[in-house]
């Protein structure tokens, strides 16, 4: 059997390298095509109808004034008459037309009569939701009760994290062309290769007849998995317009109410602890809200599962709001902050530093080895020891400074993903695969496998992805892909390179195939670089026909290739203007442990990304709902408000690469980073104005409030 | 957006006659960065947009024949950031444009146009009307979602808060603005060209739908000390939560005249008499900004959300007192 191993640390050509991002200058220069910039020939731009109402009863809708607008091509009903709304942006028509203006002109024609139904937005208070909320059954291990009474502190908590919504970029929605039994569609997808199979489901098409390409994507976060509605009304409109192609992005202001969210998570906790600060109590009411659906149990205690002692109660509370899906890291960062603040209250209560609980406590966790070394390590990034002072102790005329921690956890082991490697007689290599580039680096990273393997340069391989033609591989969520295409890509590559040295072998005083080896452009017998030749003379041993196999990563045995779970701890450092409530983010940390780094670049940037994004939602991010009239106030990016470059202060990341990670093989880093810096601003937040903020975001008016006892 | 009608005058005289009797008949453009997003979402349609952008008599920034200074309503925040003469004699105007955060805003944006933008109330932008009414004809905002509105001036009706930026720092220069018409012009004081409206249909600034706010006339600066501080969550661009704009000119140390406005606290630049009052006749120290900032806010009456702002108010105000001190 062929050997996959990844080359020792050492001997790695362009594995574990620096490598920028091959697509980067494309992507600063605007010269990378989105989906939203293909424009076929005869492209119609599509339109839509959406419910202002967050629950009503569709009475009637009267489409006939938009079919016969200027330069509408086609109009469909998405609902019928008699459906039951059940949030705000419910998109109830779709109208396609020559130009876009003329396409809403037709919309704002429509007739729509609704009988408006009571509704439910709100979900902050789990008391007001009466029947929405669904309890999920008490869930009790060890003895709390006993626990409670003989614990030498107990500390009581309220912490709460609002919706957030995906706010990707590049809105939800593609460019579709439905001619005669063909469709192609220019998509913003995750997941290229499962996109033809769900919407054939939605058209009753086969999947085969469905062609899918997609060269970029402007961000998911977990959001894009699905073909979705417009998916399909798109491709409806495009086949009533006579397989003209029609265009179709959701403005702003829908993309953030109806194309997803991260589900609100709120707990009210009790933390006990013996006397030397070791955990033995975990006590959570906890409800959540991801829109009609309800929300999902967070996994509390987070990382700190062994707890002895733990009672859990959860409510799922439905509201007419757009429906949740996957965040980046789902349910994750949400248990990390009601985990992590409670034990910084704790050890607050307890006079303790948070430093010392966590590590005490380490051991209830199940990388007790893994976390001591992270908290020890961020500890010194952020110089905690020296700038530790307790609660609400390091004030300076009206500015208090703080520092919080964080911690996460998650899997991370690769997809199921094929790939297919093909050496051609002139020496080219192509390697086809039908992943997706979510911004993450996957170009790149499979670039630098195949080229590592088959001892070529970056430039000697042509990388072929975002196509439904190519292998299939898996979705990009869970942070599965780089663990899954750079496994099937290293199989390939290597199958392949056998293939050739049994080519070349005979042309090298016969040696053994096994005996050969590819490095610096040349094939040549191992350790014997001159008894060889140059790849393209290798090449053309293969006559006519080019070497073509395919690799396949199978996640249930992954040959050592890619494997899950990591460990990471997240500091920050806060400077609070005490008078005004503004949060100044200083500095944050994230130590990670992850595997086989396959470019350190790509994945501090992942980090980085991820540490942004904390900083939004600590800081900033909300969804805004008006329990009156049922509708999101801040459906903008002015409001919806997310960090600029000045607001994320300094950024420190360390990976922990050493041969011990390495020898795991590759594990995926998308997620977890995006876990842990919640908790940490908002304990550095509370260590800094001596009181905690129960909600985040941590606005102005959210710290006056808690500083002035006001309940906000 | 619906279609329009668009007129690119070359004149303000043709500017002004292509204007006409009503809002919903033709609207100025100037940067557009507001009323492009306002029609965008389909919050205002005006018929015709008449752009004044290239008009010559709304360019150009120069001191005036007795010493003060005259600002086209049509030069863009950046002119106005970058105009070395202007910063140093009006800090308070320079720093107003400084807190306009986005490159792209301040290079698009003009005077006139942050002077007359709609406000940013929530409600008003998504279509429930300037006074944000709901089906019962009361106002949504003082049971809805109120962190960002009024908590002085508001008089139970209107509780958006005026938008402007440079609006509080020209009340507390005292400035006047020009206003034409095809009949001529008129001018008005910064701090009456702000009104609170008394219907949805009315504007939150004294400008008729013929008319073009055409420049802006600061007076003599000398012998004053001036200074606008701003309190924002982000740095990058985001709206203040509130700002203090203040003008005082000392004499012996004391404060021998002050002229105090806030913004973002009510539905127009707030001006502060009491605080005025407060501060005038006493030297500028802790103990009489900590007054004057008393005093400013001392008839707020803030809503469910926003109790919040009213320390902010105080700390604006304090703020801009000791950095006009120097
Ligand atoms: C994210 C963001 C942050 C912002 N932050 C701030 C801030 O911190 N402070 C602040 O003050 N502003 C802020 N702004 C608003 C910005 O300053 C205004 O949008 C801009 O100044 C408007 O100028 P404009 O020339 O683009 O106006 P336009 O959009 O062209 O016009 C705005 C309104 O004024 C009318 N108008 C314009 N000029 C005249 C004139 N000469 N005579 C009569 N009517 C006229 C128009 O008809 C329209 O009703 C922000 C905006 C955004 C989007």
């Amino acid at each position: 059997m062929a050997e996959y191993a990844w080359p020792k640390m050492s001997e790695r050509s362009l594995i574990g390298k620096r490598i920028s991002r091959l697509d980067g200058a494309q992507k600063a220069g605007g010269r990378a095509k989105y989906g939203s910039d293909q424009n076929p020939q005869r492209l119609l731009y599509a339109a839509i109808l959406t419910s202002p109402h967050a629950r009503a009863k569709l009475t009637s809708i009267d489409l006939s004034a938009a079919k016969s607008s200027p330069g509408v091509t086609a109009v469909i009903a998405v609902e019928e008459v008699g459906k039951e709304v059940q949030w705000e942006g419910t998109i109830l028509a779709a109208v396609a037309a020559e130009t876009e203006l003329q396409a809403r002109d037709a919309v704002r024609k429509i007739r729509v009569e609704y009988q408006v139904l009571p509704h439910v937005v709100k979900d902050d208070d789990v008391a007001k939701a009466g029947n929405n909320a669904k309890p999920a059954g008490e869930q009790v291990q060890g003895d709390p009760d006993a626990a409670k009474s003989s614990a030498a502190f107990t500390s009581q908590g309220f912490y709460g994290l609002p919706v957030l919504t995906h706010c990707c970029l590049e809105p939800h929605g593609q460019t579709v062309q439905w001619s005669g039994n063909e469709i192609t569609v220019w998509s913003s997808t995750q997941a290229v290769s499962n996109y033809a199979g769900d919407l054939g489901a939605q058209l009753e098409v086969p999947a085969t007849s469905i062609k899918v390409h997609q060269d970029h994507i402007g961000g998911g976060f977990g959001s894009k998995f699905q073909s979705d509605q417009w998916g399909a009304f798109c491709a409806r409109l495009s086949k009533e317009s006579g397989g003209r192609p029609v265009k179709f992005f959701h403005d702003r202001n829908i993309e953030l109410m109806i194309a997803g969210n991260r589900p609100s998570h709120y707990a009210k906790v009790t933390v006990g602890a013996d006397a030397s600060g070791k955990i033995t109590l975990w006590e959570s009411e906890s409800w959540s809200s991801g829109g009609i659906g309800g929300g999902n149990i967070p996994p509390i205690p987070y990382v700190f599962t062994k707890i002895p002692n733990q009672r859990k109660n959860h409510n799922a509370i439905s509201t007419n709001n757009g429906g949740q899906r996957a965040w980046r890291a789902p349910n994750h960062p949400q248990a990390s902050y009601l985990t992590c603040c409670a034990m910084d209250d704790l050890a607050a209560k307890m006079g303790k530093d948070p430093l010392e609980l966590f590590l005490t406590n380490c051991e209830l966790t199940t990388r007790e080895d893994a976390y001591r070394r992270q908290l020890n390590k961020a500890a010194k990034h952020i110089d905690w020891t020296s700038k530790w002072k307790g609660r609400g102790k390091s004030r300076q005329g009206y500015l208090a400074k703080g520092l919080g921690i964080g911690v996460n956890t998650w899997g991370g082991a690769g997809h199921e993903s094929t790939a297919t490697a093909r050496i051609h007689p002139d020496g080219t290599v192509e390697i086809e695969c039908g992943t997706q580039d979510l911004g993450t680096g996957t170009r790149t990273i499979m670039t630098q496998v195949a080229a590592d393997t088959l001892g070529l340069p970056m430039e000697g391989i042509r990388l072929k992805i975002g196509d439904n033609a190519y292998p299939a591989s898996g979705g990009s969520g869970g942070s599965t892909t780089v663990g899954g295409v750079s496994s099937s890509t290293r199989i390939a590559a290597t199958d392949a390179l056998n293939l050739l040295f049994e080519k070349v072998a005979p042309s090298l005083d016969n040696a053994a195939p096994g005996d050969l080896e590819a490095k610096n452009g040349r094939v040549y017998v191992k350790g014997n670089p001159s008894k060889g030749m140059s790849w393209a003379e290798a090449c053309k041993k293969l006559g006519v026909a080019p070497i073509e196999v395919q690799g396949r990563n199978n996640p249930r045995n992954p040959r050592g290739l890619n494997t899950g779970g990591v460990a990471g701890v997240q500091m920050a450092e806060v400077t609070v203007d005490m008078e005004t409530g503004v949060v100044v983010l200083d500095k944050i940390v994230a130590v990670q442990d992850i595997g086989l780094v396959v470019n350190p670049k790509t994945a501090e940037s992942q980090v980085y990304g991820a540490m942004i994004m904390n900083v939004c939602g600590s800081l900033y991010e909300e969804r805004v709902v008006d329990q009156i009239t049922g509708r999101m106030l801040n459906a903008d990016m002015e409001f919806y408000k997310l960090a600029g470059a000045p607001d994320i202060g300094e950024m420190i990341c360390e990976l922990e690469v050493d041969e011990e990670n390495d020898s795991r093989g590759i594990i995926g880093l998308g997620e977890p980073p995006t876990v842990g810096g919640l908790a940490a601003i908002g304990n550095a937040v509370a260590n800094a104005i001596g009181v905690r903020v129960p909600m985040v975001p941590l606005t102005p008016r959210r710290v006056l409030d808690a500083l002035n006892g006001r309940n906000s | 957006m619906q279609a329009f009608t668009y007129a690119n005058p070359k004149t303000l005289k043709e500017a002004l006659a292509s204007l006409a009797g009503s809002w919903d008949e033709a609207a100025v453009l100037a940067g557009g960065t507001d009323l492009l997003s306002l029609m965008k979402q389909d919050v205002y349609a005006p018929k015709k947009v008449v752009n004044i952008k290239g008009l010559k008599e709304l360019k150009g920034m120069e001191r005036t024949g007795d010493g003060g200074f005259r600002i086209g309503a049509a030069v863009t925040i950046d002119e106005l950031m970058k105009n070395r003469l202007l910063g140093e004699e009006f800090p308070a105007l320079r720093a107003a444009a400084q807190g306009i955060t986005s490159p792209q805003m301040r290079n698009m944006g003009t005077v006139g146009g942050d002077l007359c933008q709609r406000p940013r109330c929530w409600y008003y932008r998504n279509g429930f009307g300037l006074l944000a009414t709901g089906t019962d004809g009361k106002s949504l905002v003082p049971s809805g979602e109120n962190e960002f509105h009024a908590i002085l001036g508001h008089g139970n009706k209107a509780f958006f808060v005026s938008a402007s930026s440079f609006g509080p720092a020209l009340v507390a220069y005292g400035a006047k603005l020009k206003i034409a018409s095809a009949s001529g012009v008129r001018e008005v004081n910064a701090e009456d060209f702000f009104r609170v409206p008394a219907s949805a249909t009315e504007r939150e600034v004294d400008l008729k739908p013929n008319e073009i706010l055409t420049e802006i006339v600061l007076p003599v600066s000398r012998g004053s000390q001036s200074a606008t501080y701003e309190v924002r969550q982000k740095e990058a661009f985001d709206w203040p939560l509130v700002t203090a704009s203040v003008m005082v000119k000392l004499s012996g140390g004391n404060v021998s005249e002050a002229r105090i406005a806030l913004g973002h606290v009510a539905p127009t630049p707030w001006r502060s008499k009491e605080a005025e009052q407060a501060i005038t006749g006493k030297a500028i120290t802790e103990a009489s900004v900590e007054s004057a900032a008393t005093a400013a806010v001392a008839a707020a009456s803030p809503l469910s959300q926003n109790a919040y702002k009213v320390q902010l108010a105080k700390v604006a105000l304090k703020r801009a007192l000791l950095a006009a001190k120097g």
